[in-house]
This record gives structure tokens, C-alpha cells and sequence, in this order.
């Protein structure tokens, strides 16, 4: 059966017993994608025991940090690392007597993001408790949006690369469920040899937006995808700086397996995703347990299981055996929450206490899809390249920039860009901001070639030399390697002359 | 109807609550009778309401640092601290199951 690869790993789905010029059949190796993506979009690898098909299916509860000085409900700072317990207030501890207080910030910041998600906004959201008890959750419950979150019905368009060379680009698209705001927890630091764990309470409280994604995805590299656009439209709106690494930005994947036609199968959940990369992998090796699992006559339990990066596997997560009961119930110290627009706006409010979503929507920046487009429409690139453009923090600002300084064409700077500069900067894990080449000594090469004072080749080797950072100008390397294109007709015909000379000698 | 022993050990479980003895548990009884009394009035189509708050105007705070910096203090409740850390222990201890702990409810 034909299926179309998805993320580019597999073109084709393999079955047992037929001559195929493929790998040989038997399990799927430990780590190796063998899901293919049809044209629906739904996966559909053959499984070793011959012509069943199966459906992965993928979704994903994403908790990003808001960006804010304060937290949610208290005064208290929001900053990485600090000395334990020192960003913490009494009700962040949960001492008797304290009260919530909403942070204004918060709210704005989660009205953006839903916007920016296409999502309805409710007008009236409310807080509710959940509780489970654990050492660094001090008040033994969480306030959250379970019942009406703030934002719901949204999407959220991503390309994935896919085609022999990656080049091609195919828009996808997933559902986003809802957006609520809650509490962060407190960060609990394992002690094995003492058989304790330290709790420090500098993160209890501060502000999420749980996004929740229907399970429209089918393998690592969609969900990879779209989480990767996620972080790029929070870093544009500036509700999160949606840092994996800092723990801004925590990925739950949800994975499950069924056969086309019948009903979705039983998933487990998969946390301690650390990146991106790492996000693809452990949904695929999920799926893939999945399938193993059910193709040697076994069951899927409805577990949590966590991601271990060294091995690359999921294992079951001890501490979260069983179903958990949270107890809902409404938090008694919030009354609703109330949001206007241009047209519900009450007209003797003090403003500072109104949150008006047209004047927000109003607004929003540019999102990473609207600044994509305008860069093919005003350069003329392709689109694979405005999406690199945007792939890499600050590579679209270098590049207009160099267009600033340099009569070359854009579709020409291009190349130079994402060839030899990204390469350059990947090869040596610098960011943009620490390139040693800098957008102006860039243009001010590119500016010899396009004059044709040096050639192309000799344009590279210039660049290879700029790399080093001694200081150097374009035109300083030229003449020091000798590089120029000779213009001189007179000075042309001499070296000729001179080697037809030497030629005739011989 | 009465609370099952299921429901009760369940209970016990969610809510670390010790139903002790019988009078504990008639008291829950006489909760569940006392609230059941709702369903005496019909309420379809009405909105539940979970606070007299509900009208209120949520406090809208602006986002400025105004609290913190009381480490000391906070540690001071705490019965064992190493450095500036809370100590607790290395997980969450659970219930044992009914038939494994002395409780009430194993004779009901």
C-alpha cells in the first residue's frame, strides 16, 4: 500500500510474506520511525503480522510559564534560579489565612495567546480547585480552569518538511481544545541516599496556560511540529518565552493505537519530555511499543509513563499508579472572572480593572505564519526559506538587514544566509546574536561580489576567513589573499599573451 | 441508602480523613441525607450557584513584586530543613488497603 512519508522517514508501509526491496521483516528495530502518514493524514504502518494496519493517534497537553514579574495570585517574583524558598509569600506557602489575588498580566497574556489561536474567548471563565496531595502542592490542591477555561475551539496551523530532500512544506493543521490559566507547582529535588526529597516553593504559584491539543496528530514529527510553532508564536506575543530547557514550556504527550475503522484505543500518557527532539522521539517510540505490545497479544494499560532520553524508551512512572480522583470543586475565593469588549464595555469602570479583548486583539503582532508570507511576498523566496528564516532566533532580522546594506538581490543574500552563515553558526552551536560575522560585514562582501570585484569561490574563501573575528574587513582579506577579478583588458591580454608564450617554449 | 465500606475506604484514601468510629460515619450519613434535599426542588435550566460571590468584581491585581524575601521566616514551621529546603519524605506514603490497616471499617 502506497502511503506518503510522513516527516519524510518511510515511504512505504511493509507487509510480511510479500518481495519487498525494503528492510527484512521482524519487529521494528528499537528507535527507527516505521510510521508512514496516508494522504488523510492518519498513519497507517503494517504491522508484522501481515495486512492489519494501525492508527497512531496524538495528543498533547502543553504548560507554558507566563511571562510576568508576579506570580498568579500572589506579589511574589517569577525568576529562574534563586535562592530556595526566597521568591515565595505566605500564600504561596499556603498558610492559613491567605487569599488569592489575580495578576492582571496573567490574563492579558492568556487572552493574546487564545487569540492568537483562533480561539473564542469566554466572556465569563471560572477557578476551581484540584486536588492531590504532594509535597511541593502546599495548599494539597491547585486552582485551575476546569469547568470553563478562558479560551476555547481554536487552532493552530504548522508546516512539516517532508519530500525526498525535506524541502517540500505541508500545512497541517490541529484543534486546540481549550486554554486555562493555573498554578505552577513547586520544583521537589529527589534525595535517594537520604531517602528524602527537598521542596522548594519558588515555583508554586506561578502563572500557566495549559493549551490543550486534540489528538490530531499521528507521529513525532507532527507533534514536534506543532509544538515547535507554539513556541514561536508565544515568543512573538511575548506571553512565554516558552524555554524548554528552563522548564517554561513542559510537553504531556497523550499516545494511543487503533486499527482504521474501529474505535480509539486505550492511551497512556507521556511526561519528562525535555525538548523537541526528544518530544518526537518518545511519541515514536510509544507508538511503537504500542503496537508491539498489542501485535504480541498484550494490553495497553491507561498508565503515565515517563520519557528517558539516555535510552530513549518510556518506562512507567512509579509515583502515578492508578486513577487519580482530583476532587473538583469550585474555588470559593474567586467570583468569575470577567472579560469585555469594545461593545460590553461598562462605562464607569476604573479601566484598570476592565480587560477589554478587542483592545488586545487590536494589538497582537505579527505571528510567525503572517511574517512568513510577507517575507516570500516581499523578497521573493521560497517558502522553505522564510520558514528557516524564522526557525532560527534573529536570522530573519540579520537578513533584512543585509538587505539593507547591499544592492544584491534578496533571492540571491538568501543563500549566503542560510547556507553558508546557519551552516557556519551550526557547525560551532552559536546562536545569531554570536555570529562573528555580523550582518554588516556581511553585506560588505556580499556588496564586492555583486559588483564583481571578486567571484563567487573567492567570496566563500573570504568568508571562511571572516569567521575567524580578527577584525578584519571583506576588502583587507581580498587584497591580503589576492582575490580580486582582474577588470584590466590590458592586464588580461598580457597574462594570456604570456601563456601562450610559455606554451609555444615548450 | 447507606455509605458503602468501598466509598468510605475510598475516601479515606483521597482525603487522608479517619472515619474513626461510627459516630464518624453517621455524621457523614446525615451530611449526604442533609444535602440530598436539593433534588426535592426542580432546577432545570438554572445555574448552579457555587458563591454568593458571584456578582462581585474579581480584583484584578497589576503585576508588580510586592512579596517574598521571607525565607527565614517560612522555614521557621518547618519540622526539618536542610539548607533552605523543606524536607519531606521521598514520596507520597499511601494508605494502606483496607484489610492492612486498623481502621473502623474493617469490621463494617
Amino acid at each position: 500500500m502506497a502511503a506518503r512519508g510522513c516527516g519524510g522517514a518511510w515511504r512505504r508501509g511493509w507487509q510480511r510474506g510479500r518481495a519487498l526491496s525494503g528492510p527484512a521483516p521482524g519487529p521494528f528495530p528499537r528507535g527507527r520511525r516505521a510510521v508512514a502518514c496516508n494522504a488523510r493524514g492518519g498513519a497507517v504502518p503494517a504491522g508484522k503480522s501481515g495486512l492489519a494496519s494501525w492508527v497512531p493517534v496524538v495528543g498533547l497537553e502543553i504548560h507554558a510559564q507566563i511571562s510576568s514579574n508576579s506570580k498568579l495570585f500572589s506579589g511574589s517574583q517569577v525568576q529562574f534560579a534563586a535562592p530556595p524558598n526566597s521568591l515565595v509569600s505566605f500564600f504561596d506557602a499556603s498558610l492559613p489565612g491567605t487569599l488569592p489575588v489575580l495578576n492582571r498580566r496573567c490574563v492579558e497574556a492568556a487572552v493574546m495567546t487564545g487569540l492568537a489561536l483562533n480561539c473564542s474567548i469566554n466572556k465569563k471563565s471560572l477557578f476551581d480547585r484540584k486536588h492531590y496531595f504532594y509535597a511541593d502542592l502546599p495548599a494539597g490542591y491547585q486552582i485551575t480552569q476546569q469547568r470553563v477555561p478562558l479560551a476555547v475551539n481554536g487552532s493552530l496551523s504548522y508546516s512539516l518538511c517532508t519530500g525526498n530532500k525535506m524541502s517540500q512544506m505541508v500545512k497541517k493543521t490541529v484543534r486546540i481544545k481549550q486554554i486555562q490559566l493555573e498554578q505552577d507547582s513547586g520544583k521537589s529535588l529527589h534525595d535517594d541516599t537520604r531517602s528524602q526529597t527537598l521542596v522548594d516553593l519558588n515555583r508554586a504559584g506561578v502563572g500557566l496556560m495549559e493549551v490543550v491539543m486534540e489528538p490530531d496528530m499521528c507521529c513525532g514529527d507532527e507533534a514536534a511540529a506543532a509544538v515547535r510553532e507554539l513556541q514561536l508564536i508565544l515568543q512573538t506575543l511575548g506571553s512565554s518565552q516558552a524555554v524548554m530547557a528552563e522548564g517554561q514550556l513542559r510537553v504531556d504527550a497523550n499516545v494511543s493505537v487503533h486499527h482504521p475503522g474501529e474505535p480509539y484505543g486505550v492511551r497512556t500518557e507521556v511526561k519528562n519530555i525535555n525538548s523537541i527532539r526528544f518530544l518526537a522521539k518518545a511519541v515514536d517510540y510509544e507508538i511503537q511499543r504500542q503496537i508491539e505490545e498489542l501485535e504480541n497479544g498484550g494490553t495497553i494499560l491507561n498508565e503515565t509513563r515517563a520519557f528517558d532520553s539516555k535510552l530513549g524508551c518510556t518506562v512507567p512512572m512509579r509515583d502515578k499508579e492508578g486513577k487519580q480522583d482530583y476532587r473538583f470543586m469550585p474555588e470559593p475565593n474567586l467570583p468569575p472572572l470577567i472579560l469585555y469588549d469594545a461593545k460590553s464595555l461598562p462605562a464607569n469602570m476604573n479601566h484598570q480593572q476592565v480587560i477589554n479583548i478587542d483592545w488586545i486583539h487590536e494589538r497582537l503582532p505579527d505571528l510567525p505564519s503572517v511574517k512568513r508570507e510577507k517575507l516570500v511576498e516581499q523578497y521573493g523566496i521560497l517558502p522553505e526559506h522564510s520558514f528557516a528564516l524564522l526557525n532560527e532566533d534573529g536570522l530573519a532580522e540579520f537578513y533584512e538587514n543585509v538587505l539593507k546594506q547591499t544592492r544584491m538581490k534578496p533571492k540571491r543574500v538568501i543563500g549566503w544566509v542560510l547556507n553558508d552563515l546557519l551552516s557556519y553558526l551550526k557547525q560551532h552551536s552559536l546562536t545569531v546574536k554570536e555570529s562573528p560575522v555580523s550582518s554588516f560585514l556581511l553585506a560588505d562582501l556580499l556588496n564586492l561580489l555583486e559588483k564583481k570585484e571578486i567571484s563567487s569561490t573567492a567570496a566563500k574563501q573570504v568568508l571562511a576567513e571572516l569567521w575567524k573575528g580578527e577584525g578584519k574587513t571583506p576588502l583587507e582579506i581580498v587584497k591580503e589573499q589576492k582575490l580580486q577579478l582582474l577588470q584590466d583588458q590590458k592586464e588580461l591580454e598580457q597574462i594570456c599573451q604570456a601563456v601562450i608564450d610559455r606554451q609555444e617554449n615548450e | 441508602q447507606k455509605v458503602s465500606v468501598e466509598v468510605l475506604d475510598h475516601l479515606e484514601h483521597l482525603a487522608l480523613v479517619d472515619f474513626r468510629d461510627s459516630e464518624g460515619v453517621e455524621r457523614l450519613q446525615k451530611a449526604i441525607e442533609f444535602a440530598d434535599q436539593l433534588h426535592e426542588v426542580n432546577t432545570d435550566g438554572v445555574e448552579p450557584l457555587d458563591s454568593v460571590l458571584e456578582d462581585r468584581c474579581l480584583y484584578l491585581r497589576e503585576d508588580d513584586v510586592t512579596e517574598g524575601n521571607c525565607t527565614k521566616e517560612l522555614l521557621e514551621n518547618a519540622r526539618e530543613k536542610v539548607e533552605e529546603y523543606f524536607v519531606a519524605p521521598p514520596g507520597n506514603i499511601p494508605l494502606p488497603k483496607l484489610e492492612e490497616r486498623d481502621t473502623f471499617l474493617q469490621g463494617s
